[in-house]
């Protein structure tokens, strides 16, 4: 508990926490003060002047901006005074003579704090005659964000949060006085993955979104807080929606995750939602091999039928179920047990074969929340390059380096966003990251220094595959040595959006619901109360279900909500669903592998369905529902109910919340965790699993494991980009236009050696496939790696040892 | 009595090159502080000086060397941006007596044990920033700066540099703010700079003439210079007289005459026997005298009695022919120009009373605008009291309504009579 101080704020005393800025502690204690430039996430700067109050002094009473200004035990304020009331008229005046009032025409009219506070602070009429600054109207700074600088009133938030918050400081002011306005630099657009929060952060219309522009006015939306569908940090977000169609996501405040934060990605990733591609009539594979639309009883007949031919003519673990990591955690609960108890398989994955050790993810021990990074005196990041694929954790790693002054250590094989900030950067070939590792732990040579950096706890370690040729068994390593650093809690980091609940709801050959080991006979014994008798043998994960699909052991596959053709990085998921004898796909869209599938069954997505999440810190978060969905979809767990009571019985599902009720009294780590608690309150921000009546029998302690030696030769780096030509992006006209080119990155150091040139054709040729593309330099390659951005449409395998050079008649 | 003018009188064509400067003594007061005084003891003369800064707010410079913080590195910074309409003084300084400066810049980093300070001057001043970039060279080559200052194992370093064209970066913290290369914006005080300035380091900001000043007090003591001037404007002063005098120019006189005795006696009065009608005592930022103040003595504390000030020392006399509408407009437009735009009422509030006082001048002007442009005034600078109070981060916007203040109080029946249906007597 921090120091405490008395204040007067209009004649009634106050007890407020000492230090604290007098427009937060007056607000928190039940007086508004009006302001713009004044964000409680970026610092103050006390531009705008809406938020003066009157102090007292030794001097007498002040005028002073209150968001400047600090409490100090006994401190007098006045925020209605004569004096106050005409400076805030006065300012409101200054501020409203330019703008054009243009209020019927503006997205933000409605809610516009420019608006509401001249309603309830502003003089009513201006005395202003002359004519007003004028300005083109409005110009696009970005593929997302238009710029009307007529209504702005520069108050500086945009151009701070580009700076303080994302680091990345596209827009600036221009000019000074009269003429200042919000400019980007010639030739460069506001390119950043957090431009949406700009135009949130806005206090009037000047900054607005492209994908919104004109499409509701705010009284027409209907609104529910829910947590943002697309990578696993799960920011607290608003869906708002108007006529059945999700029109934008708001960032909501949400202290220990996303501090009211979202990346582009997510701020404008919802359009897939309305997308006319979206599945809504069940499909049936015909005679003539093409999928033709059925009733749902038809098809979940034919779903039940085909399944059940293959279990009777090969026995149950010949079929197999991979997905559940795009579900709530009550359709992957569910999908658990339909798999394991009613049709009686082991092999089951919500992981691609793109991620870590299942137990690592769910159960390492001692883990760390984002929260952590607030108070950590360092920080590792062995890891995907966050600002790519975890955007917003990106930005409190971010802040805890930069504002916080944790020292940061990144090690990655190229640049990543977070270096700017980093105290240490180690680069290093793909590949032979074992070696770095040792280095790093002894601190060896030129990595003394960072060794020395994590000498100091708390340690937060944020550990993942930094890429996807990288050895699952190196993130492992890592995570062992991190684990001995003074006050160390780990944080393992894959990104696909539910895959943390998905694998704690059990979705793994090595998990039970709820954080325990699938080989623990008590865990076991104590599901199957629950569940009955649960199959044995070892079950097999993606890769060994692609692996047993191609060689025939396996004979059909389900899968909710997965896209192994597309998503399997070395490429071998297309073979695998050719191979097989039944798919049955639940999905939104024809994805590739859903192309592939003897039964698809439509199911309702992100804002349809109602149930909770888990994100990468294990915070159980609720997602609520807002829209009816397309056609005839149904929710997941609606499907895999009805499709158990043709394989063998009821799942007992009745609703999602009576799945969660099940959850409850099933997954231990997940006891005590109800909606009601993640609906209301401080239950808002989510529950950290397992929390209260909850235990977690799985304790994962990360060992260094045989490494292997490093290839020789060109070593291969193949990771994500935020925007890729994933389901999301692909179907979101915003965000499709954003997604990169494919290319080959190569340090210039190597260009000569391998015989390529930048912007000539090159091939590469990897551990399962060849693949010509144009080569671009990229400096921050650790030299003998090249860089290949995933699913943009090119694969070469998983391999990290490739071949690379110019194509046949590259000049 | 000159202390800062006296070289470049007698000098006219070499006062900026150090073999001259040392040949009339130069340097000596460094010799001696840094050999015989500890810097506690330079502190102290300083002090004992009773100087106030040579800026425009006439901060005792002894006291504010006092608030400089212990954290280290700290930092000295010259402020030369001499941007205030009116005010050349400082020009001259650093023009024809560089090394005065520099002494006095050495001098005081000994005493604030700075071991970087910086010049930071003008970017109109082309000529003023090569002499002392030339000096600063001499000085270097002549061991008086560097790593061992005169054998005396004090180092220091010496940095100029140059301005980008804008007057707030004369505002100490925006000069900081540019210094360090961001935009040229004020800084919220507190903190002040001698807590944490340039690079959020303790940093002590004096003007080119108080430094100036510094050498002769070492040499004389600081109780020698208390003995010249009044109480409270201790010390000689470099007035900058314009506008409508005969012999216009910069002065170095002891305060205390009256104003009187300085735009007649020694400015030769106003050209063609013509009528004084009032007077800007300290910079554009001040508000205006009036003739029924001719023989107020020209102090700091007696400008105060007058709510003005005598500010950086710029003197702008206004004979009877002055349209004094079109001499607000002047400041004012000035002003607006000149405001960073961070803050609102400085960058809309100056604006718009320029574009006021110019519909006003253009004969389109109402009679409700005289009351507007007073409302304008003091949402800006509530109260209209001097010393101002202020809505704004600086005092730019408040600067922009001393004109107007000025003449509404004293000449609001010229302002009316540019009013159209008031002139006709409608």
């Amino acid at each position: 508990m921090s120091e405490r101080v008395t204040i007067t704020v209009d004649g009634e005393e106050r007890e407020v926490p000492a230090g604290e800025l007098l427009i937060k502690a007056a607000q928190d204690t039940g007086t508004y003060i009006p302001r713009f430039c004044w964000h409680p996430r970026m610092k103050p700067v006390g531009m705008c002047r809406m938020c003066l109050v009157e102090v007292e002094g030794p001097r007498g009473r002040q005028l002073t901006t209150s968001c400047t200004m600090p409490v100090s035990d006994g401190m007098v304020v006045h925020t209605e005074s004569d004096v106050v009331t005409k400076a805030q008229e006065g300012v409101l005046e200054f501020l409203l003579i330019n703008h054009p009032l243009d209020c019927p025409v503006c997205d933000r009219g409605g809610e516009c704090p420019l608006q509401d506070q001249t309603m309830s602070y502003g003089p009513g009429e201006s005395r202003f005659v002359e004519e007003k600054r004028h300005f083109e109207k409005p110009i696009p700074i970005s593929d997302l964000v238009m710029l009307d600088r007529e209504r702005c009133i520069l108050c500086a938030r945009c151009t701070r949060f580009s700076e303080e918050i994302s680091g990345d400081p596209l827009i600036e002011f221009k000019e000074r006085g009269n003429g200042t306005q919000v400019l980007t630099f010639p030739g460069e657009p506001f390119a950043s993955y957090f431009s949406g929060n700009t135009v949130q952060i806005c206090p009037v219309g000047a900054l607005t979104a492209t994908p919104y522009r004109f499409r509701a006015r705010p009284w027409d939306l209907e609104a529910v807080e829910s947590t943002c569908p697309h990578c696993s940090v799960g920011c607290r977000i608003s869906v708002q929606a108007s006529q059945n169609q999700v029109l934008r996501f708001l960032g909501v405040d949400n202290g220990p995750t996303n501090q009211s934060w979202l990346c582009d990605k997510g701020r404008f990733g919802f359009e897939y939602l309305n997308s006319d591609e979206r599945l809504g009539t069940p499909l049936v594979r015909g005679d003539d091999g093409e999928l033709h639309e059925a009733s749902w009883g038809e098809a979940l007949d034919a779903a039940a039928a085909a399944l059940s031919a293959v279990v009777d003519a090969h026995g149950a673990d010949a079929v197999a179920g991979i997905g559940g990591a795009r579900s709530t955690n009550e359709e992957a609960y569910l999908f658990g047990k339909l798999l394991r108890s009613r049709i009686g398989t082991p092999h089951l994955d919500a992981q691609l074969d793109d991620g870590l050790d299942p137990r690592f993810l769910a159960g390492v021990e001692p883990r760390a929340t984002i929260d952590d990074l607030e108070r950590a005196a360092a920080v590792l990041v062995w890891a995907p390059d966050l600002k790519e694929e975890l955007p917003v954790l990106y930005l409190r790693v971010r802040r805890a380096a930069q504002e916080l002054g944790a020292k940061l250590v990144v090690v990655h094989p190229r640049a990543t966003g977070l270096d700017d900030v980093a105290g240490h950067v180690v680069r290093y070939r793909a590949g032979h990251g074992a070696d770095v590792l040792r280095r790093l732990a002894a601190g060896e040579g030129d990595l003394a220094d960072a060794r020395a950096a994590l000498g100091e706890g708390p340690v937060v370690a944020i550990v993942g595959r930094t890429g996807l040729t990288e050895d699952p068994a190196l993130a492992e390593a890592v995570a062992a040595f991190a684990r001995d650093l003074p006050d160390a809690a780990l944080m393992p980091a894959t990104r696909r959006s539910n895959v943390y609940g998905a694998l704690d709801m059990g979705l793994s050959p090595a998990l039970l619901p709820g954080r325990a080991s699938a080989y623990d006979d008590g865990a076991r014994a104590a599901l199957a109360e629950h569940w009955g008798e649960l199959p044995g043998g070892a079950g097999r994960d993606t890769a060994g279900i692609v692996d047993g699909l191609r060689q025939g052991v396996l004979k059909a596959v389900v899968l909710l909500g997965a896209d192994p053709a597309r998503d399997v990085p070395d490429g071998s998921g297309g073979a695998a669903l050719e191979a097989a004898e039944t798919v049955v796909a639940i999905d939104l869209f024809r994805t590739a592998s859903v192309e592939q599938a003897d039964v698809v069954l439509p199911a309702l997505g992100f804002s349809e369905v109602e149930g909770t999440v888990t994100n990468l810190e294990g915070r159980v978060q609720k997602v609520n529902r807002l829209l009816p969905g397309t056609g005839q979809s149904r929710a997941a767990w609606e499907i895999l109910e009805d499709l158990a009571r043709r394989l063998g019985g009821s799942l007992g599902a009745t609703s999602a919340e009576a799945i969660a009720k099940e959850i409850e009294a099933v997954a231990p780590a997940y006891g005590g965790i109800s909606w009601d608690r993640l609906d209301w309150g401080d239950g808002r921000e989510g529950v950290v699993a397992p929390a209260g009546e909850g235990s977690q029998p799985l304790g994962f302690v990360p060992v260094a494991g045989d490494l292997g030696t490093p290839p020789d030769g060109t070593t291969l780096h193949l990771a994500r980009t935020l925007y890729d030509h994933g389901t999301v992006v692909r179907r979101g006209p915003s965000l499709a236009k954003l997604a990169p080119e494919p290319a080959l990155f190569v340090h210039p150091d190597d260009a000569g050696p391998l015989g390529v040139e930048e912007g000539v054709t090159a091939w590469i040729s990897g551990g399962s496939g060849r693949a010509e593309l144009p080569v671009r330099f990229d400096r921050s390659l650790a030299p003998g790696t090249v860089y290949l951005p995933f699913n943009l449409g090119v694969t070469v395998g998983t391999d990290p040892a490739v071949t690379v050079a110019a194509a046949e008649g590259a000049a | 009595m000159k202390i800062l003018t006296e070289r470049m009188e007698a000098h006219r064509t070499d006062s900026h090159t150090l073999a001259r400067y040392r040949d009339t003594g130069g340097y000596e007061s460094l010799r001696k502080a840094l050999f015989e005084m500890t810097p506690e003891a330079v502190h102290e003369e300083v002090k004992a000086s009773n100087i106030r800064g040579r800026g425009g707010a006439g901060f005792p410079t002894g006291v504010k060397w006092g608030f400089l913080g212990k954290a280290e590195p700290r930092y000295l910074v010259v402020n030369a941006d001499e941007s205030e309409p009116g005010t050349f003084k400082d020009r001259q300084l650093l023009e024809r007596d560089p090394h005065q400066l520099l002494e006095g810049m050495i001098i005081s980093a000994y005493a604030l044990g700075v071991d970087l300070a910086f010049v930071y001057i003008r970017g109109e001043y082309p000529r003023p920033a090569r002499r002392v970039q030339r000096a600063v060279d001499e000085a270097y080559e002549a061991g008086l700066l560097g790593p061992d200052v005169m054998g005396s194992g004090f180092g220091l370093d010496v940095v100029v540099h140059l301005g980008a064209g804008a007057y707030i970066c004369g505002e100490e913290t925006a000069l900081l703010n540019s210094l360090e290369g961001k935009r040229g914006e004020p800084r919220i005080k507190p903190p002040f700079p001698a807590v944490e300035g340039l690079y959020a380091k303790p940093t002590i900001v004096n003007n080119v003439e108080t430094l100036s000043n510094v050498p002769w007090m070492i040499r004389h003591g600081g109780a020698a210079y208390d003995a010249i001037g009044p109480e409270g404007s201790k010390g000689t002063r470099l007035f900058s007289l314009s506008g409508h005098v005969e012999r216009p120019g910069n002065y170095e006189i002891e305060m205390g005459l009256t104003w009187r005795e300085f735009i007649y006696d020694i400015g030769g009065g106003i050209p063609g026997g013509r009528e004084i009608k009032t007077w800007i005592p300290g910079g554009a930022s001040a508000p205006w005298l009036l003739p029924e103040h001719l023989d107020e003595p020209v102090t700091i504390d007696d400008a105060g009695r007058l709510d003005t000030m005598l500010g950086s020392g710029a003197v702008v006399v206004m004979d009877e022919t002055t349209n004094v509408v079109h001499a607000a407009l002047s400041i004012v437009r000035f002003f607006s120009h000149e405001s960073c735009g961070q803050c609102t009422p400085c960058r809309e509030g100056t604006t718009w009373m320029q574009r006021i006082l110019e519909r006003i001048l253009a004969g389109e002007g109402r009679q409700m605008d005289l009351d507007l442009l007073l409302d304008i005034s003091d949402n800006i600078s509530p109260g209209l009291r001097w010393p101002p109070a202020m809505t704004t981060i600086c005092p730019l916007g408040p600067s922009a309504v001393s004109p107007i203040t000025s003449i509404m109080r004293h000449f609001r029946d010229e302002v009316e009579a540019m009013i159209p249906g008031v002139a006709a007597g409608v």
